[in-house]
């Protein structure tokens, strides 16, 4: 919490002297054009939509078309939440690894003849209490988020290794499938309306809530917010609690898809869902960013990653392409501004 | 802090010595000279990459690529080896560094010149390095049947009956250790992680200072990639994957702070050994190695608890102190100077 939770992307700009982390000043002209963020997204994610519909006539299905909202759903339902916490200058590298464990839980309770509400409870109550302990590390004792996320990285997927090893749970009751291959109505998915819920469940939270206003206040000056009376490690302990328990849905609904778990389970989905975040036009310093932004971001990943595979294009050559995306979007508005500036 | 050895060096290594006591008490054979050589030699290629990422974190800044940039420039060196069997391996070794360091440097530029967040351009780099193995190998295996013989054994001659993997661990501990305690851009990584803004009116260049600690921590992993390679006869797409975050919880195990300027080599050294230790030990003791994992987040866990007690930093305990008031009832108001 001190120094922005000494998250480790706090250097100055290019080495300048100046201020470490005051992202309003120093985005001026971008924060000024307000929503310019979130139209370039939609432009990139209309043009990737129209070139996949140029190059394969089979995109355009609207069977295809829902199927390929899975590669993105239940990351971004945990990118919502994730989002908020980077706005207020924390990280969450082990969501992935709580899928993990809360998948293993639910495996577990499915041997014990649990019926779908309990494993529902089950997946979310692990989320929850994965989410506290993460919290309780960070708001409570004051530690730095990345590195307490990446122990309990290592812990919560390492329990669920130890509890199932090279073995597989699986035998869900067919109730259960519902979350991950139901539909509500002809081809929107039960994850779609969850998705979509969600987000915007945390964009209101985010943007019209006082709760939203404390989250940046904490982002772009933590000990400010402190002293203007925002109780920075409750809402930072509740920030871990939510992205916990979005971790707890998120395991709920890619059990149900797969129908097993192992120990493997989602493995590297943390370093996609920052990416993600990032994409979206959060910054990763804390303190600016907005939910719909991160809706765009999650699209255009789920986009570029079906395009691809419509085009056989192998998954670790996406990555690339995501990877290019990530750097040249944080790149470019800087590289601009410096153009700009070079030009006066 | 910031001497080549700290009162938490201590403690660890007693923490380290009474871990292998431990498992000495119920199977002796574990603490003869030739089980725990063996414990360093498979340390090694750990230890080697936890300093290059020591002197990046030292500067306040993360590498997330480590292992990504390891696996590249071991794939690269492979695929050389198998195309041009008659070159020599100490080239290949010093192409190995060379590409290695290029890749850090790509890291370092831009996080120097573009001012990106170095979680940002490692996260990125990380899967494009990746993804750049898949593109050159076409996916395809290089299997110990395609390298040279000498490719293969140079890690495991053993001059002075001390494994070459082993040798180039303590050469690099050597150097890094003469590096962050004897040269003025050693001592600089310090001052950039300590106070970036003090140490730009001291004069130093940060960003250049930054940058020079990732080549450092590209040129080790380059290195590294080729040792893992030739040791292990094998180089696929998904070498070392995962292994950043091996290295990283070795620095913090090792009392590196996160938050920059507090570290030390022999902290990196006994970090990554400590790890090295618990798995090798989990088999001796008859503990299943899917324990692995869970033992070393709960030791990253304790680590970084003790690591919050030696960084509370002096100037900042007025503050510190206000905002645990504040934090616990409603604020009572200290006066808020340093920060």
């Amino acid at each position: 919490m001190n120094e922005i939770g000494g998250v480790p992307g706090t250097p100055g700009p290019s080495g300048s002297p100046g201020p470490r982390a005051l992202p309003d000043r120093s985005r001026g002209w971008l924060a000024r054009a307000g929503t310019s963020w979130e139209t370039l997204l939609l432009v990139v994610a209309v043009a990737i939509f129209l070139l996949n519909a140029q190059l394969s006539p089979y995109f355009l299905d609207p069977w295809n078309l829902s199927d390929a909202t899975f590669n993105f759903t239940e990351k971004a339902m945990i990118a919502f939440a994730m989002a908020l916490l980077i706005v207020a200058g924390e990280i969450d590298l082990s969501v992935a690894s709580i899928i993990a464990l809360a998948s293993t839980a639910m495996g577990f309770a499915v041997q014990l003849g649990a019926g779908t509400p309990v494993l529902v409870a089950v997946g979310l109550g692990v989320g929850l209490a994965c989410g506290a302990f993460n919290g309780l590390l960070v708001a409570r004792l004051g530690l730095p988020s990345i590195v307490v996320t990446i122990g309990t990285l290592s812990l919560f997927r390492g329990i669920a290794y130890i509890v199932l090893g090279d073995q597989a749970y699986s035998g869900y009751p067919a109730s259960f499938a519902w979350f991950g291959q139901g539909y509500v109505f002809w081809v929107i998915t039960v994850e779609m309306v969850l998705f979509l819920i969600t987000a915007i469940a945390f964009g209101v939270l985010l943007h019209k809530t006082s709760f939203g206003r404390a989250v940046y206040a904490i982002g772009n000056n933590p000990t400010a917010a402190l002293f203007s009376g925002i109780r920075v490690p409750r809402v930072t302990f509740i920030l871990f609690l939510l992205t916990g328990l979005m971790a707890g849905l998120a395991a709920v609904c890619l059990t149900s898809r797969l129908g097993s778990t192992r120990p493997s389970i989602a493995l590297g989905w943390e370093l996609e869902i920052v990416t993600m975040v990032v994409l979206g036009g959060i910054s990763i310093l804390g303190g600016s960013g907005t939910v719909p932004g991160v809706v765009l971001a999650a699209i255009i990943m789920g986009l570029v990653t079906f395009g691809f595979g419509l085009m056989n294009v192998p998954g670790i050559v996406m990555s690339i392409f995501i990877g290019l995306l990530l750097i040249a979007v944080i790149a470019l508005p800087v590289l601009g501004r410096r153009l700009l500036r070079a030009r006066r | 802090m910031g001497g080549l050895i700290t009162r938490r060096d201590g403690l660890l290594a007693l923490a380290l010595v009474l871990l292998v006591a431990l498992v000495a008490w119920r199977f002796p054979t574990f603490a003869t000279p030739g089980f725990l050589g063996g414990v360093f030699t498979d340390s090694s290629m750990l230890i080697i990459l936890a300093l290059g990422q020591m002197t990046v974190i030292l500067t306040r800044c993360i590498d997330l690529s480590m292992a990504s940039n390891l696996a590249l420039t071991g794939m690269i060196v492979a695929m050389t080896n198998t195309a041009v069997p008659a070159l020599p391996i100490p080239v290949l070794v010093a192409m190995a560094v060379g590409i290695g360091a290029a890749l850090g440097a790509l890291n370092g530029l831009l996080v120097w010149k573009a001012g990106i967040p170095p979680i940002v351009v490692t996260l990125g780099t990380l899967t494009i390095f990746r993804g750049l193995i898949f593109v050159i190998s076409d996916g395809q295996w290089i299997n110990a049947h395609e390298m040279s013989d000498g490719f293969k054994a140079l890690p495991r001659l053993a001059p002075l009956g001390v494994p070459l993997l082993a040798w180039s661990a303590i050469v690099v501990v050597l150097a890094m250790a003469l590096f962050t305690t004897r040269t003025g851009t050693g001592r600089a990584l310090y001052a950039v992680g300590g106070n970036p803004d003090a140490a730009v009116y001291a004069g130093i260049d940060t960003g250049r200072t930054r940058c020079i600690a990732f080549v450092i921590a590209g040129g080790l992993a380059g290195l590294t990639g080729y040792l893992w390679v030739a040791r292990y006869a094998v180089a696929y797409v998904d070498i070392a994957g995962g292994f950043e975050l091996d290295v990283i919880a070795a620095c913090v195990i090792g009392g590196i702070s996160i938050a920059g300027g507090i570290g030390t080599v022999v902290g990196a050294l006994l970090g990554a050994l400590f790890l090295g230790v618990i798995k090798n030990a989990l088999p001796v003791v008859d503990i299943s190695p899917f324990w692995q994992l869970a033992i070393s987040g709960a030791a990253i866990i304790v680590a970084v608890l003790f690591n919050a007690r030696a960084e509370r930093r002096p100037g900042r305990i007025i503050l510190k102190r206000a905002e645990r008031a504040g934090s616990s009832t409603d604020s009572t108001m200290v006066s808020g100077g340093a920060s």
